[in-house]
């Protein structure tokens, strides 16, 4: 048990964001963090910024370059993060490319993770056989879940495998896209969605991708644990001229209240 | 001993460090690559196809001047005389008669120097296929001919933006694509590079090169065994089609040269094996070049063709154990070689193929040595770069 899985036995509709570590400010990481807490967002993704980001649109990948542009590497997040269980204690996800963590050392990093309080991690260029190979052993010593993704393309004996060696929650990509290249929810994702519930997977589900506002958000609750917002959040972060108090507004507006 | 392992490893180096979203059509492809492309069917049609549309076997030139400049017997591989002018044809004909097998309408591609992206222009024309390249913007400038001809062909040429707007982030442009498009796309990747299968599949559809190679050389000379075989890298498939069927052959020399750029110290560099190390790129493990935080360093060299950070895993591999030898190449030291080709045989090369000429007098040759060059392209796409530092 860890802090993603007791916050999924205890509620639901969660809302979870994504940002980049390193923007729009180095140094902003906490600020981020203690705003998005303030504001009653469920859990965090920070992500580590990688120079190829395969997966991720255009906003994920300026803000990326931008951030490593600030000075951000692994070893300053990890001392930004250093003391963050004093101040938040909300779930939290580090989101990210492989390269970086092997040449940090993957047990290294999992120490690291372990030390700060990191929950869950997810490396979308990790595949499952290879974690489940090389590192299961590892990420399960130091309580850190990996998080795996599903897509509508993942056949429904993957997704059993899938969800079968979760930990904590399921990331179910909500179409066929990079991050924050599409947005509101279509007829075509609905099927999706209710296809997956009727699986009765054992692990809850978090969506992602494409969910950037209100209307978006209510309507992945409807059929999944909650939903994860990012590339929105990252558009917000670079107008920003006042974090804490523009967070608070945004995961607001997001929640509809 | 030189084929993948099932996951896709050389040794240490290759597999699929690949997103799910790209799992499904990997899945397909490593499922049915094998099989298609060693059917009687499909090795009737790419052979019909390499002989009557690309114009092979390619020519093995004794480049006499070469020969005595160097003090061995000089045999160029001719490449540069495949129809669209590189051996990147070779690799788009079997993946476009893969594509059709497996039913696939819309085709993507990355590009560098832009002759992958006019190979795959060219066979999507053929084949009445849509095309989409994506190409570096600093490339689409450098490589401004080639642009225009995937136009001419139909393709959809849509300039990368990130980095430094070359080959790596023309293929992460790629990857995002079909990530994007699951279902219809097919990646018809231009080198030995990417998640296997692509480096297996590439090599084997470039392999014809080195299978001529052995042939024509027996012909010429009655041996097969050349001493040496020389090859540029740029990911690496002109080099590991030349080097695929004398990998068994020890006493074959392999030597690849790889792009130094400004000088492997100098910080303007694409010699990943020089000064690279082990990592992820593009869903491969192989060496590249990377900072102490793992993140991809921006390459340079003056030919779009090789200004790429990483190394196909075969070649990690080969060098790893000793198999092949890497030889970074400036572009001063290319340059030259431009020249003393084009001046001594009546041969304008390609920038990319004068990285493996450029090696000649750096090699200890004995008189009798057969040594092979693959040229791997012409130069007409360097005109522009020709004129400025010859004072055209
Ligand atoms: C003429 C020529 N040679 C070589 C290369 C390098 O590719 P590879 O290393 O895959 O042969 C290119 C790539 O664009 C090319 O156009």
């Amino acid at each position: 048990m860890n802090r993603l899985n007791t916050l999924f036995q205890q509620k639901q509709n969660l809302l979870s964001i994504y940002f980049t570590a390193g923007f729009p400010k180095l140094n902003d990481t906490l600020i981020i963090l203690k705003a998005l807490q303030d504001a009653g967002v469920d859990f965090v993704e920070i992500g580590m910024p990688f120079s190829d980001p395969l997966a991720d649109g255009p906003v994920i990948q300026s803000s990326s370059t931008k951030a490593l542009q600030n000075g951000m590497s692994l070893k300053i997040l990890f001392e930004q993060l250093q003391e963050v269980r004093k101040t938040i204690d909300m779930p939290l996800v580090l989101m990210g490319y492989l390269n970086p963590v092997l040449k940090f050392g993957v047990e290294a990093f999992i120490a690291k993770c372990e030390e700060i309080g990191i929950d869950g991690l997810i490396l979308p260029d990790l595949p499952f056989e290879l974690y489940n190979e090389q590192y299961r052993p590892l990420f399960q010593a130091s309580n850190i879940s990996n998080i795996f993704l599903i897509t509508p393309q993942t056949p429904e004996e993957r997704i059993r495998l899938l969800d079968q060696h979760s930990t904590s929650f399921l990331y179910m990509v909500s179409s066929a896209a990079v991050t924050g290249t599409k947005s509101g929810v279509s007829q075509h994702q609905i099927d999706y969605f209710n296809r997956i519930n009727q699986l009765n997977l054992k692990t809850p589900r978090m969506v992602g991708f494409g969910i950037s506002n209100n209307e978006s958000y209510k309507q992945v609750c409807n059929y999944a644990h909650g939903a994860i917002v990012g590339s929105a959040f990252i558009k917000l972060l670079e107008q920003s001229t006042s974090l804490e108090a523009d967070i608070a507004d945004f995961v607001k507006s997001i929640r509809g209240v | 001993m030189y084929q993948p392992n099932e996951k896709g490893f050389y040794g240490n180096f290759g597999g699929a460090f690949i997103p799910e979203m790209l799992i499904p059509n990997i899945e397909e492809l490593k499922s049915k690559y094998l099989k298609i492309i060693t059917s009687e069917s499909f090795q009737k049609e790419y052979h019909r196809l390499l002989n009557d549309y690309a114009g092979r076997p390619s020519p093995l030139f004794k480049a006499e001047r070469l020969s005595s400049k160097y003090g061995a017997n000089i045999w160029l591989k001719r490449e540069d005389l495949n129809h669209t002018g590189s051996h990147k044809l070779n690799n788009t004909i079997g993946q476009i008669l893969l594509a059709k097998e497996m039913g696939r309408q819309r085709i993507i591609a990355e590009t560098g120097a832009g002759q992958h992206g006019v190979a795959t222009a060219t066979v999507c024309a053929l084949m009445g296929l849509n095309c989409v390249v994506y190409m570096g913007e600093t490339d689409m400038e450098r490589q401004a001919p080639n642009v225009a001809r995937m136009r001419m062909l139909g393709a959809e040429v849509i300039p990368a933006k990130s980095g430094n707007r070359t080959l790596k982030d023309a293929t992460n442009e790629a990857l995002r694509d079909w990530i994007a498009n699951p279902t219809d796309t097919f990646y018809l990747i231009g080198s030995v590079v990417g998640p296997h299968p692509y480096p297996d599949m590439v090599a084997r559809l470039q392999s014809v090169i080195s299978a001529e190679i052995k042939q024509q050389l027996k012909e010429k000379t009655g041996t097969e065994l050349p001493n040496y075989v020389i090859a540029c890298v740029g990911g690496g498939s002109n080099a590991a089609g030349s080097f695929y069927h004398f990998l068994n052959d020890n006493q074959v020399n392999l030597i690849g040269t790889e792009a130094a750029g400004m000088g492997v110290d100098s910080g303007e560099t694409a010699a990943s094996m020089a000064c690279g190390d082990l990592g992820i790129i593009h869903g491969s493990m192989t060496y590249l070049m990377q900072n102490e935080d793992g993140q991809i360093t921006e390459p340079y060299s003056i030919s779009a063709g090789l200004d790429y950070p990483g190394i196909g895993p075969l070649h990690a591999y080969l060098r790893d154990i000793g198999r092949a030898t890497y030889i970074p190449v400036t572009d001063q030291q290319a340059l030259d070689a431009v020249m003393e080709l084009t001046r001594l045989e009546g041969i304008i090369p390609a920038l990319e193929s004068a990285h493996a000429l450029a090696t000649l007098g750096l090699l200890p040759f004995k008189t009798t040595d057969n040594v092979v060059v693959t040229v791997s392209g012409r130069g007409d796409k360097d005109m522009k770069t020709y004129m400025e530092h010859f004072k055209l």
